[in-house]
C-alpha cells in the first residue's frame, strides 16, 4: 500500500475537526440561525437551544425573551442590548463581554412575538426547573403548567421531590399532573392527575382539563367532566363574593371622590363644580412628587405615595382656601352664581394644568409594595384596590373624628348650623368658612393621590368623577357624612351586581333612573338631616 | 421627459396667474381641539402641521408662495367644529383644512365643506362607510386596520374573540364589520362576545374578570379593543392587576398608539398588540428624519410620534404635490389633481391617493415593548387601498366610490347602476 500523506492529513483533520464541528453545531450555530425564517422556525430553534444542555443557553433565551437579543450588522456578533433609545450598551450574549455603547441602527433585533415568547418561557422552564432562585423555579413550574408536555413528567417529578418550598411544590405538582394527562401513562395515573388538578382554582381547572372533556377512556372523560362541573359551580358561588368585592372597591373610589364634596357641598352648601379639578390637582401632585423622586433619589420611590399624601392635602387645601377667599365667599346665598363661578374655576384649573404639564397622560407608578394580587378561594384581590379600600375608610373615619371631637369640628358645625349664633359666641365665621372649604378641597386632593393609582392622570381626570360625586352626596343626604358613606358603598355594590347581566352602559342608566325616582320620593336622600339645621 | 415638458407647459400657462399672486401667502386651516377632552390627542396634530408648514416654507413654499397656518380651537365641541370650519373657509379664506379627530366632528363639518366647496384632510383611522368629494381620508379604513388585525389573530390560532368597545359610532360600526367577517371565517357565534362601555369608563374590574373567564377555556382567546381615549389606561392597568398577560389573552387595539402608552407603565403590557399603518419604531431613513425634525421642532427628545401624525405628513405632502401639479389652489382643480398623487410615507413605501379619496397604506401589527414603543411582528406584503364601503356589510357591499369624471360619485351602487347608495 503506497504511502499517501494527503489522505492521512485529511483523515487527521477530520478526526480533529469533527467533534469540534459537532459541538459548534450546538449553541453558536443555533443562535446564528435565529434571525432567519418566521416565528415558527424560531420557536423550533429555541427548543433545540434548550436541548443543547449548554450552560449559556438560559442566558441566551433570557435575552431573547426580553427582546434584547440583537445581531451586530458589522460582524454578525450576537449581543444583548440594554438601555434607552439614545443610550444603548451591548454585551456579548455568549461570553458576557462588555462591548460598550452601540449606535442606533447598527444592530438588528431578533424579533419575538407572543407565541414565541410562550415557547421561550416553556424552554426556559425546562432549564430553570431546579434553579436556585425560588422565583425562577415558580415561573418554571407555571410555564410547565401552561403548556404541558409529556417529556417533562420525569423532570417535574424530580423537581417536586427536591423542592422544599410548599407553594412551589404545589405548582410543580399541578404541572406534573398536567404533563401526566398529556402523556400516554396508564389510566390510573391520569385519574390521579385529574384529582390533583381539580384542587386548583377554577380557572386552572378549566384551562387544563377542557381539552380532555372528550377523552377516549370513558372513566377519564367522566372524571374530567365531574371536575369541570365542580369547578364551574365553585366559580358561580364565588362570583357573588367577587361582585361584592368589586362593588366595595368601586364604592370606596366613589366615597373618596365624594367625601370632599360632602364637606363643601354637603356641610357648607356650596355647589362646587371645581371639585373634580381639585381631585385632579391631587393626582398631579403625586405625579410631580414621583417625578422629583425619580430624578433625584430613585431608591426612595417606595415612599412616594407617603410623601404625596400630606403634600396633596396641604397644597390642594391651600388652593381650596384661595378659591373660597377669592370667589366663593362673595357668592354665599347665591347658588346659581356659585355654580357658574366654580365652573369657571374648573375650566381655568384644567387649562392651566394642560398648559403646564401638557395635554397627554402622565405616568404615575405604583410602588412595589402595593402591586401584586392575593388569591382567596376563587377571588383575586389586587394590591392597589385593597390599598384604596383601606385608604378611603381611613380618610372617612379620620374626617368623622375630626368633625366630632376636635374644636375645629365643633366650630364648623356651629357655623353651618347657625351662623349668627356662632358669630355671637366669638367664632370667626369667615375664618371657619375658609378652613372648612380648604378641608373639603384637601380631602379631594387625597382622593387624587389614590385615584392616580387606578385612573389616568390627565387634565380630564376630574370630569369623570364630578357627576358621580354629586350623585353620591345627594343620594346619601346632604349634610350627612354617614349618608355619603352608605350611598357610595351601596351605589358601588349595586352597580357591580347589575353590570354582569345589564352591561356597563345599561347598568349606569338603571342606577341613574333609580336615583332620580328615589330623590322624587325622598328629596333629602337616604339619611336626611333632622331638626333645626334641616330648615336652614 | 414628456412629463417635464408638460409641466413646463402647464407652468407657462399659469405663470401669469401665479405672478399676480406672487408673495401673497396661501392660507392653510388647522382645525384641531386644543382644549377639552380631545386636546390630549389633537394638540399634537396641530404641532405637527405647524412643523410641516414651517419646513415647506423653508423650501420655498408652494407655487412660489409662502404658506400661512391659520389655527383655530374648536374645544372638543362638535357644533363648534362646523362654525369654525365655516369661519376658516369663508372668513379666513383658507385653501385647505387639516383637521378633526372624532367621527362626530368630521360628520359635523361635512356639510360645510360641501356647501363652501373646500378641502378637508382627515388623518385618523375611522369606521369607513363614507366617501365625500371634499374630504380626503388619510387615516385607515376598517380594511386597513381592523380586518388585517383579526386575520393576524386567526393566523395565530385564536379561536375566541372578545370585542370590547366604547359605545359610539366607530366601535359599533367596526365591530359590526368584524363580527360579520369572523362569522364568514368560520368562527362560531358563541365564540364571539361584543361588549360596550360608556365613554371614560374607569372601573374595569367586572369586564376584565369576564375576559379572564372567557379566556380560560383552554382554547386560545383574544380581545379586540376599540376602547377609546382615556378609558384605555384603567383598562390596561386592570388587566395587569388581575395578572392577564399577553401570552394568555392578547389584546389587539385600534386606538392605542405611542401617545396613549405614554401615560402607562408598559412593563406589564408587553406583548399586547396594536394595528396601525405606522409605528414610531419603524426603522427607515424617512422616519428617522421625521422623528429628528419633530424632536427639534417640539424641543423635547421624549415626545413620541404616532399614526395620525404620519397621516398628516402624507396628506400635507399630497396636497403640496397636487397644488404644484394643478398650478393653483382652486378647490376643484386640486381635488381633481389629488387623485393619483403618490408621495413617500414614513414606512418605506409610496402612498397614493385613490379615486375614492382614501389612500394606500401598509398595515402593521405591533407588540407593545417595555419602553412604550411597538415592535412590528407582522405586516401586509404590499400597500392596501382604503375600502370606503365595507364588503362585509350587506347594505354597503355593492357600493363603490369613484370621484373621477365621468362617474364622480361617492356611493355608486353596482347592482342598480345608480349613484345614491343602497336606498
Amino acid at each position: 500500500m503506497p504511502f499517501r500523506p494527503l489522505t492521512l492529513i485529511a483523515a487527521f483533520c477530520l478526526a480533529v475537526v469533527l467533534p469540534f464541528l459537532a459541538s459548534a453545531q450546538t449553541l453558536e450555530d443555533l443562535i446564528a440561525r435565529l434571525p432567519d425564517g418566521n416565528f415558527n422556525d424560531r420557536a423550533a430553534i429555541v427548543a433545540q437551544i434548550a436541548e443543547t444542555g449548554d450552560p449559556r443557553a438560559a442566558q441566551v433565551l433570557d435575552a431573547l425573551l426580553e427582546g434584547e437579543l440583537e445581531q451586530r450588522s458589522a460582524d454578525g456578533r450576537f449581543v444583548r442590548v440594554t438601555g434607552s433609545r439614545n443610550n444603548q450598551t451591548a454585551t456579548d450574549v455568549l461570553t458576557g463581554e462588555d462591548l460598550g455603547p452601540v449606535a442606533r441602527r447598527s444592530t438588528e433585533a431578533v424579533r419575538v412575538n407572543n407565541a414565541l415568547r410562550r415557547s421561550i418561557r416553556t424552554a426556559l422552564g425546562v432549564l430553570t426547573l431546579m434553579d436556585p432562585d425560588p422565583a425562577r423555579r415558580l415561573a418554571a413550574a407555571e410555564a410547565a403548567l401552561r403548556s404541558p408536555s409529556p417529556d417533562q413528567v420525569e423532570a417535574l417529578a424530580e423537581a417536586m421531590a427536591a423542592e422544599a418550598n410548599a407553594t412551589i411544590r404545589i405548582a410543580q405538582t399541578r404541572a406534573h399532573a398536567a404533563a401526566v394527562l398529556a402523556s400516554d401513562l396508564p389510566l390510573q395515573a391520569k385519574l390521579d392527575a385529574v384529582a390533583v388538578i381539580g384542587e386548583a382554582n377554577a380557572q386552572v381547572v378549566q384551562q387544563t382539563l377542557n381539552a380532555y372533556r372528550n377523552a377516549a377512556e370513558p372513566e377519564l372523560a367522566a372524571a374530567v367532566g365531574a371536575a369541570l362541573a365542580e369547578a364551574e359551580s365553585r366559580q358561580r358561588m364565588w362570583s357573588q363574593a367577587q361582585n361584592l368585592w368589586f362593588g366595595l372597591s368601586l364604592g370606596s373610589v366613589l366615597l373618596l371622590a365624594a367625601i370632599g364634596l360632602a364637606i363643601t357641598f354637603g356641610v357648607m352648601g356650596v355647589i362646587n363644580l371645581a371639585h373634580g379639578e381639585l381631585v385632579m390637582l391631587g393626582a398631579y401632585t403625586t405625579y410631580t412628587v414621583q417625578q422629583i423622586i425619580r430624578t433625584n433619589a430613585p431608591e426612595y420611590f417606595g415612599y412616594s405615595l407617603a410623601i404625596a399624601i400630606p403634600l396633596a392635602f396641604l397644597l390642594v387645601g391651600a388652593v381650596g382656601v384661595l378659591i373660597e377667599r377669592g370667589i366663593v365667599r362673595h357668592l354665599y346665598g347665591r347658588p346659581l352664581e356659585t355654580l357658574l363661578g366654580t365652573w369657571g374655576v374648573s375650566l381655568i384649573l384644567q387649562q392651566a394644568v394642560r398648559s403646564i404639564y401638557g395635554p397627554t397622560n402622565r405616568e404615575v407608578g405604583t410602588p412595589d409594595w402595593m402591586s401584586g394580587a392575593w388569591q382567596i378561594g376563587e377571588l383575586t384581590l389586587t394590591g392597589p384596590r385593597i390599598a384604596i379600600v383601606i385608604f378611603s375608610l381611613a380618610v372617612f373615619f379620620g374626617l368623622l373624628l375630626l368633625m366630632k371631637y376636635s374644636a375645629f369640628g365643633l366650630q364648623m358645625r356651629a357655623v353651618t348650623q347657625n351662623r349668627p349664633m356662632a358669630a355671637n359666641l366669638g367664632i370667626r365665621t369667615g375664618y371657619v368658612d375658609a378652613l372648612t372649604f380648604g378641608l373639603g378641597a384637601g380631602i379631594a386632593g387625597l382622593a387624587g393621590v389614590a385615584l392616580s393609582q387606578i385612573d389616568n392622570v390627565s387634565p380630564n381626570l376630574g370630569q369623570g368623577y364630578i357627576i358621580d360625586s354629586f350623585l353620591v352626596v345627594v343620594f346619601g343626604g346632604v349634610g350627612n357624612l354617614w349618608g355619603t358613606f352608605a350611598a357610595a358603598l351601596s351605589l358601588g355594590v349595586a352597580n357591580k351586581f347589575l353590570e354582569p347581566w345589564a352591561g356597563a352602559v345599561l347598568g349606569k342608566i338603571v342606577i341613574l333612573v333609580f336615583i332620580i325616582l328615589f330623590i322624587q320620593k325622598r328629596p333629602r336622600g337616604l339619611f336626611p338631616q333632622r331638626g333645626r339645621a334641616a330648615e336652614g | 421627459m414628456k412629463k417635464l415638458l408638460l409641466s413646463t407647459a402647464l407652468g407657462a400657462v399659469f405663470a401669469t396667474g401665479a405672478l399676480a399672486q406672487e408673495g401673497e401667502p396661501i392660507r392653510v386651516g388647522i382645525l384641531h381641539s386644543l382644549s377639552g377632552t380631545m386636546a390630549i390627542s389633537e394638540t399634537t396634530l396641530r404641532d405637527v402641521m405647524l412643523m410641516l408648514i414651517e419646513q415647506q416654507n423653508a423650501e420655498g413654499g408652494v407655487l412660489g408662495r409662502p404658506l400661512e397656518p391659520v389655527v383655530v380651537d374648536p374645544a372638543s365641541d362638535w357644533p363648534r367644529f362646523a362654525e369654525l370650519a365655516r369661519e376658516l373657509i369663508s372668513g379666513q379664506g383658507v385653501s385647505v383644512v387639516f383637521g378633526c379627530w372624532t367621527s362626530v366632528s368630521r360628520k359635523s363639518v361635512l356639510p360645510v365643506f360641501e356647501e363652501l366647496n373646500s378641502i378637508l384632510f382627515y388623518p385618523v383611522q375611522y369606521e369607513g362607510q363614507e366617501s365625500q368629494r371634499n374630504v380626503f381620508y388619510t387615516g385607515a379604513a376598517p380594511n386597513q386596520q381592523a380586518v388585517p388585525a383579526v386575520d393576524y389573530l386567526l393566523e395565530n390560532g385564536v379561536e375566541r374573540f372578545y370585542l370590547a368597545g366604547t359605545d359610539y359610532v366607530y366601535p359599533r360600526t367596526t365591530n359590526q364589520i368584524l363580527e360579520a367577517y369572523l362569522l364568514a371565517q368560520g368562527v362560531a357565534a358563541e365564540d364571539i362576545i361584543v361588549n360596550y362601555t360608556p365613554f371614560g369608563h374607569s372601573d374595569w374590574q367586572t369586564i376584565v374578570s369576564e375576559i379572564r373567564d372567557f379566556g380560560s377555556t383552554g382554547r386560545p382567546a383574544a380581545v379586540v379593543s376599540t376602547i377609546n381615549g382615556d378609558a384605555n389606561v384603567p383598562f390596561y392597568n386592570e388587566l395587569a392587576a388581575q395578572g392577564i398577560s399577553a401570552e394568555d389573552i392578547p389584546v389587539i387595539a385600534f386606538s392605542v398608539g405611542e401617545e396613549e402608552l405614554a401615560g402607562i407603565d408598559t412593563a406589564p403590557l408587553v406583548g399586547h398588540l396594536a394595528a396601525w399603518n405606522y409605528f414610531m419604531s419603524v426603522d427607515t431613513p424617512e422616519n428617522e428624519e421625521f422623528i429628528d425634525a419633530w424632536h427639534a421642532y417640539i424641543g423635547s427628545e421624549t415626545r413620541v410620534t404616532n399614526d395620525p401624525m404620519e397621516a398628516h405628513y402624507i396628506g400635507f405632502n399630497m396636497w403640496v404635490e397636487a397644488v404644484e401639479a394643478a398650478g393653483t389652489t382652486d378647490a376643484d382643480a386640486v381635488i381633481d389633481a389629488l387623485v393619483g398623487v403618490a408621495v413617500p410615507n414614513l414606512t418605506g413605501g409610496i402612498s397614493s391617493m385613490g379615486a375614492n379619496h382614501h389612500i394606500t397604506k401598509p398595515v402593521l401589527i405591533g407588540e407593545i415593548q417595555a419602553d412604550g414603543q411597538f415592535e412590528v411582528v407582522w405586516e401586509t406584503a404590499g400597500l392596501v387601498l382604503g375600502d370606503e364601503w365595507s364588503d362585509y356589510v350587506a347594505e354597503t357591499a355593492p357600493l363603490i366610490s369613484d370621484w373621477r369624471a365621468p362617474l364622480s360619485c361617492g356611493n355608486f351602487n353596482t347592482e342598480t347602476g345608480t349613484c345614491g347608495g343602497s336606498e
